[in-house]
């Protein structure tokens, strides 16, 4: 189905009582549906509306993200969470959506400092499970008339509504980017230093860790951005971190900086190695103890990210990682692996059974026959 | 603005109700004394007054949960309140209501300054959160006016914002994760100490709805290390409309304070004559703040002043010293008292596209002289949060409900112009009448279903939010 409105979907909703698959771009492809037609949303592909001075860009759901970045480019704005690329990691073609790095809620390295993905949407349209057309939030930037039923449907896969428009605010793009690239840190020392650099008033925009980078050494990567004097001054301040003996190149090239975070943010050294790949969110100051506990256990290999916050791990295909990560303080996802793999393990992080309940009784009143992304998040 | 009526059977049933909050909670803790409840007869909108039934304080969120479970049994109304400082009826009783106030759950938990997080009890006062961490060089960033008294209960019920929400976001873009007790007394907790819950966002839908869907009794918040220094700018101009637009150029043009904040004549003199922080005699105020250290403020404020200087300001000001920063900010957060000083206001909470100031300043403008009420503005510019205060005379008969119908025109502007009715002070009574002037029976046939979920009898704030006549099935049922 390739419905070329938003009246039109609604009408094909409408007592409709078997299973549609909504789909964006089709880049990533990470929960499993278990039945269903595929819903197309590639026909509702346009700007609405985009006013650089109101930091507001409008936007149907099936609008490529390369579209919108051109038109953001132009202004010197952005989507300041950076939305994960997953088509080098999940080998996929296709352009990604808007609509779908919203259903998805998909934030990349900057997130540490900005926010995520959900706290830069503020208003979006989608028909329910029924066929009606909802409208929820708007496009202002503070908003409580109502509930927010915006971040309900942000990040909820399509499993309460298809996302048809969304607003998001953007904000300007900064002018100038350095690096901090410090190599041959053990991992302790370095979620060290970059929990540091985030507790500093420097304004961090990026803190990851590498245990073997491009050339084999652990890498540690620390972002600041903005006014050029300003980067500098902030690369100044934060180089005093460390003792003299650690060497620190400082990378300013804005095409190598951009290519730098991409690799991390769309999960570079993971791509095209054999193996399933989690994501694992805890509290900082646990993830060394997590990983190497799962070491102990099993075959794994790790990267990090928001200063320890996101660990990607790659494991043999198959592994059941829950079973080590008991007691997580946090949640883990299975972002790759074949279906079987991902239907055995389950996709999403288990929850209480009281807040499974709840979310299923959410469901059911968004979605009463259980027609949209059966079987999915829930 | 009507109420629902009272479940006279409740009324009537009183005695032998306290007697079931008396077994759970210390004396202390129940408040039933007719003398003694009518201190929480009405909260920031004093327009509209009615004892409880009783409140209750509870300590812990063990105590929350069997004042719930009582409550849900017994089927009684319950208003929760946090300081009782909302401005929209968010806290106002019936007479067959109990309200549960959080303020004696005031205690820090737990200070994780490491991983960049605190997790409080949710009466403790928003202002002492940031006391709690600044000697570690942190803040908590959402700022309303009122933090130095409201509570970070009543913060999440309304998704409260503040002056500095334009660079950090408002309540649900600091919060991590929560506690909360549904109406039947079950416990859960929402997201937690680390980034991103799993799965669907209960926490994102349980912030602003009012104190509708549960009783949040602990918050995990996001704290954020201090910027080495920080510098407001004062910048006057000769009408509304031109500091309109200087505030789209300036956000246009790449650069972000962390506030904008806009004053109209009206609200300059009250703030002056109130606390005298230094404010220009001019027709339009805009304080801009910057952070950084002394030469990034410098280079940024050189920048705003840039832009200003193309829109004829007829005064330009630096803050040259912390007292003088302090003081700006002073007369900015006793904007409403000072006001409140020299008449009786109501204060609207609109919010439009920041582009559409100009617009929506020129409307207002028209229609306080269509009604002949005096309307003075002071707003967070910066992300288009509009604070009309509408000035009448609540003993002259009429009155209130003229001001009340020109509020109700300057929401509906503020929505024809593509905004929306609250930005931070929340539904609450005082505007829910005109939610569906901004949604469709459908949008809130699907917001009511979500409190369905978590209250299906509609116990907890149940007239606020929804028109009464939509709701009303609910309620009764």
């Amino acid at each position: 189905m390739r419905p070329a409105s938003e009246s039109e979907l609604a009408n094909l909703i409408t007592g409709r009582t078997s299973p549609v698959i909504p789909c964006g771009g089709g880049t990533r492809p990470i929960g499993l549906s278990s039945a269903g037609e595929r819903l197309y949303l590639d026909n509702l592909n346009r700007v609405t509306q985009y006013e650089p001075g109101a930091l507001t860009l409008v936007a149907e759901a099936g609008t490529p993200l390369k579209t919108i970045f051109e038109i953001l480019n132009e202004k010197g704005q952005m989507f300041p969470f950076e939305p994960i690329d997953y088509r080098g990691l999940l080998g996929r073609g296709g352009e990604p959506t808007v609509g779908g790095m919203v259903a998805t809620n998909s934030s990349g390295p900057r997130r540490v400092k900005v926010g995520a993905c959900r706290d830069y949407v503020i208003g979006l349209r989608f028909v329910d499970g029924e066929g009606n057309i909802i409208k929820s939030g708007g496009r202002v930037m503070k908003n409580v008339t109502g509930y927010d039923l915006t971040k309900l449907l942000t990040g909820s896969f399509g499993t309460l509504g298809i996302i048809t428009e969304v607003a998001l605010k953007v904000l300007p793009a900064p002018t100038h980017a350095a690096v901090l690239l410090i190599e041959g840190l053990s991992e302790k020392l370095a979620l060290q230093v970059l929990n540091r650099s985030l507790n500093s008033p420097f304004e961090v925009s990026g803190a990851a860790h590498l245990c073997s980078g491009v050339d084999g050494q652990p890498v540690t990567m620390i972002r600041l951005e903005g006014f050029q004097s300003s980067v500098m001054y902030r690369v100044e301040e934060l180089s005093k971190f460390f003792e003299d003996s650690v060497s620190i190149t400082v990378e300013t090239d804005p095409e190598r900086t951009r290519e730098g975070w991409e690799y991390i943010r769309d999960v570079g050294p993971f791509q095209n190695r054999e193996g399933d790949v989690w994501k694992i969110i805890t509290k900082p100051s646990e993830a060394l103890l997590l990983v190497e506990g799962l070491r102990e256990s099993i075959n794994i290999e790790v990267f990090y990210d928001w200063a320890g916050s996101l660990i990607w791990a790659l494991v043999k295909e198959g592994t059941n990682l829950r079973d080590y990560l008991q007691g997580l303080n946090g949640h883990a996802t299975l972002i790759r692996a074949n279906d079987g793999n991902k239907s055995h393990l389950e996709v999403f992080h288990q929850q209480s059974i009281m807040e499974l309940e709840l979310k299923k009784r959410l469901k059911n009143k968004f979605d009463p026959g259980n027609i949209l992304n059966q079987g999915m998040v829930l | 603005m009507e109420m629902p009526s009272s479940n006279s059977s409740i009324i009537n049933d009183k005695d032998r109700l306290i007697g079931l909050f008396n077994r759970i909670l210390s004396a202390d803790s129940v408040i039933s004394d007719p003398y003694e409840t009518k201190a929480y007869e009405c909260d920031g909108l004093t327009a509209y007054k009615c004892p409880p039934l009783a409140v209750l304080l509870p300590r812990t969120t063990e105590e929350v949960a069997e004042i719930l479970k009582i409550c849900h049994e017994e089927k009684i109304p319950v208003i929760p309140r946090g300081a009782g400082t909302s401005l929209a009826g968010g806290a106002l009783p019936t007479s067959d209501s109990v309200i549960l106030g959080t303020s004696r759950l005031n205690n820090i938990l737990d200070l994780d300054i490491e991983n960049r997080m605190v997790r409080v009890q949710t009466g403790v006062t928003n202002l002492s959160v940031t006391e709690a961490v600044e000697n570690e060089g942190f803040f908590y960033a959402p700022d309303p006016s009122s933090q130095l008294v409201c509570t970070i209960a009543g913060n999440i019920a309304m998704n409260s914002g503040g002056a500095h929400c334009l660079k950090y976001g408002v309540t649900t873009n600091n919060l991590m994760g929560m506690k909360i007790v549904l109406m039947d007394g079950s416990v859960m907790e929402l997201g937690g100490e680390y980034l991103d819950s799993g799965g669907l966002d209960l926490l994102g839908v349980v912030c602003g709805s009012e104190g509708q869907l549960g009783i949040v009794t602990e918050a995990v918040l996001r704290i954020i290390p201090k910027p080495e220094g920080a510098r407001p700018i004062l910048l006057g101009f000769d009408s509304n409309v031109i500091a309109g637009n200087c505030v789209s150029d300036i956000i246009g043009e790449g650069i972000l304070p962390v506030a904008i904040e806009f004053m109209d004549r009206l609200c300059i003199q009250a703030c002056e004559d109130f606390v005298g922080a230094g404010y220009p005699d001019v027709e339009a105020l805009l304080i801009v703040e910057v952070e950084g250290s002394a030469k990034e403020i410098d280079e940024q404020l050189d920048r705003i002043k840039a832009i200003a200087s193309r829109h004829n300001p007829v005064a330009m000001k630096e803050s040259k010293s912390d007292k003088e920063s302090k003081l700006i900010w002073l007369g900015r957060k006793s904007a409403f008292g000072a006001m409140g000083k020299i008449n009786d206001y109501m204060c609207l909470d609109g919010t439009i596209p920041v582009s559409r100031l100009p617009d929506v300043l020129e409307g207002i403008s028209t229609l306080s002289k269509k009604y002949g009420l005096a309307v003075a503005n002071v707003f967070h510019a910066g992300d288009g949060n509009l604070h009309p205060l509408i000035l009448f005379n609540a003993n002259q008969e009429g009155e209130l409900a003229k001001c009340e119908s020109l509020g109700a025109d300057i929401l509906n502007l503020c929505v024809d112009l593509g905004g929306c009715l609250s930005g931070e002070h929340g539904v609450g009574v005082e505007k829910r009448d005109l939610m569906t002037n901004q949604f469709s029976r459908q949008d809130l046939e699907l917001q009511m279903r979500v409190k369905d979920v978590f209250d299906p009898d509609w116990l907890l704030n149940p007239a606020k939010v929804f028109p009464l006549e939509i709701s009303m099935e609910r309620r009764l049922n």
